[in-house]
């Protein structure tokens, strides 16, 4: 919404013969990463119809698109791709809640920061993937297990996004608002959360990324259903076009998921999102 | 009217920043205060802001002590300390949310207006000059109406025209309600241009060591002899504010060598 709002108001301002040059270069950049993926696919289309390959174990689109549309219509792959995103919303959401809180305490407070830090590091330097066996005697085999496995991946990125936003936001700005008699409360949610937001963006994301990355883990781990479980089961039956369908699935959920935290939060980042702009040019 | 009694200053680190200052400050008086570095001109005034709490004495404004960020003491920065996700009228609003939203507007407004910046209110700090980023603090300062309004080497960071141009705003600005000024100085001139009393303050520890009454009429020209009278003064007592310390431990070191003899 704010990027139509402001290039709008960009157009309207710039000379008009300027136009056709900048609608060019906002079609050239997606246009041109396009450019190789689309090249390989047809490419890899005309050699399996040419018989220069089966395409028995690497499927041409038309056989990928034509299984992802039989999954899709079956509901099979909607059936599949719910419980996944579910899994990551709910191991999303606990590693975000945990690691904002403990994040926010720590970069607050140095002798939390000392008391809690070295262990949160220690437990950071474990790959994740080895708690699974730890999880699964713990919470059993089915949701609690993936779930949680999931929150530990997505708590670490966002716990060390916060504590360090938090440590580092300006101590001349906080000033500014004790001249101006803020009170805690309003101290934090007119100083901190804005002086925070923008790594705070960051910090979800990456948070999301390795929930998607995990999510994936928790599924292999035995799932009757999910994204994950479609991947096992195409390399148990020898179907490697529900493998990519399900690949496929995975970047478009991570794709959207990733958009919608970034448009959710643009409106409030106008600010810097300007200065970027500005930047680039 | 604006009190220090006998206020000092040592900080947690065993630096002693402010000793036995004691100064009176009619209202819509401007002092400036120059020094050499570490004769604790800051410090005095993170005091008198309420940012710092005194070790000894008080700061009082009209029998009042001030042990916090009062709401009749604003104070200017040596940046703007602009905050760069609002808009430049968001910041000139930041200190009177609390006003219902016409009067808040009208008062941001006309704050903007007066210092030239009314095209600017919808801008991000990020695309003001620094100049323009100062002004605003200015109006931010002001807009709540301050009885005292503090400057900490509020122009320092400009090039010398800009200073000149800010300094003739500040004093617009300063008439339209009179609050009293206390303005930390490096620059003689400005402090001269701007201040109807001049305190000169020696360093380790900082205190006030030369009163200079410099209330030109104004407007001030900069080149008349009477302000050069003044400007020699002022650099007269900043010399021996710094002189008479090294003069003492010159005599001191003297004196331990005849005693070593």
């Amino acid at each position: 919404m704010a990027v139509v709002e402001s290039s709008v108001a960009g157009e309207t301002a710039e000379p008009r013969q300027e136009r056709p040059g900048s609608q060019l270069d906002r079609l050239k950049g997606p246009a041109l990463g396009l450019f190789l993926p689309v090249i390989a696919a047809l490419g890899w289309e005309l050699a399996v119809r040419l018989g220069w390959s089966t395409g028995r174990l690497v499927p041409p689109p038309s056989v990928i698109w034509e299984t992802f549309v039989q999954l899709a219509h079956g509901g099979a792959l909607q059936h599949h791709a719910i419980a996944t995103l579910t899994r990551v919303a709910v191991g999303f959401g606990a590693g975000v809640v945990t690691g904002t809180i403990v994040g926010a305490l720590t970069g607050y407070s140095s002798f939390l920061s000392r008391l809690l830090d070295p262990t949160l590091q220690a437990l950071r330097a474990i790959p994740s993937i080895a708690w699974v066996p730890l999880f699964i005697l713990w919470l059993g085999i089915f949701e609690a297990s993936k779930v949680t496995l999931i929150a530990v991946g997505v708590f670490f990125p966002v716990y060390l996004g916060v504590m360090g936003a938090v440590a580092s936001v300006d101590r001349k700005i906080v000033e500014v608002g004790r001249v101006f008699r803020l009170s805690g409360a309003q101290m934090v949610r007119r100083i901190l959360l804005p002086a925070v937001l923008p790594s705070y963006v960051i910090a979800l994301r990456s948070g999301l990324g390795l929930g998607w990355m995990f999510v994936v883990a928790a599924e292999f781990m035995g799932a009757s259903k999910g994204l994950g479980y479609l991947l096992i089961d195409g390399q148990q039956l020898g179907k490697p076009a529900q493998i990519v369908t399900a690949i496929v699935a995975f970047a478009i959920l991570g794709k959207i998921t990733d958009w919608l935290i970034v448009a959710a939060t643009r409106p409030f980042l106008r600010w810097e999102d300007r200065f970027a702009r500005h930047g680039a040019n | 009217m604006l009190v220090l009694d006998r206020v000092g200053k040592i900080y947690p680190n065993g630096v002693h920043a402010l000793e036995d200052v004691s100064l009176s400050v009619a209202h819509g008086e401007i002092v400036a205060v120059v020094g050499g570095s570490g004769c604790g001109k800051s410090t005095m005034l993170r005091a008198i802001a309420g940012l710092d709490t005194p070790s000894r004495g008080r700061v009082a404004l009209d029998g009042m002590t001030i042990t916090a960020p009062h709401e009749k003491i604003g104070i200017i920065f040596q940046e703007p300390r602009l905050l760069p996700w609002l808009t430049v009228a968001g910041n000139v609003a930041f200190g009177i949310e609390h006003l219902p939203r016409p009067e808040r507007d009208e008062r941001v407004a006309t704050a903007l207006a007066r210092v030239g910046l009314a095209d600017k209110a919808d801008a991000w700090p990020r695309e003001l000059s620094g100049g323009q980023a100062q002004r605003v603090a200015i109006a931010r300062a002001l807009v709540p109406g301050p009885e005292v309004l503090l400057l900490d080497e509020p122009f320092s960071a400009l090039d010398a025209f800009t200073r000149a141009d800010l300094q003739d705003h500040l004093l617009a600005l300063w008439a339209d309600s009179r609050p009293t000024l206390i303005l930390v100085t490096h620059d003689v001139d400005e402090a001269i241009a701007l201040a109807d009393r001049i305190l000169v303050m020696r360093p380790r520890p900082g205190r006030i060591f030369e009163e200079i009454a410099a209330g030109l009429p104004r407007p001030r020209d900069r080149r008349s002899d009477e302000f050069d009278a003044i400007r020699r003064r002022v650099l007269d007592a900043l010399d021996r504010s710094l002189d008479r310390a090294s003069a003492t431990a010159i005599r001191e070191r003297l004196a331990e060598a005849t005693y070593s003899i």
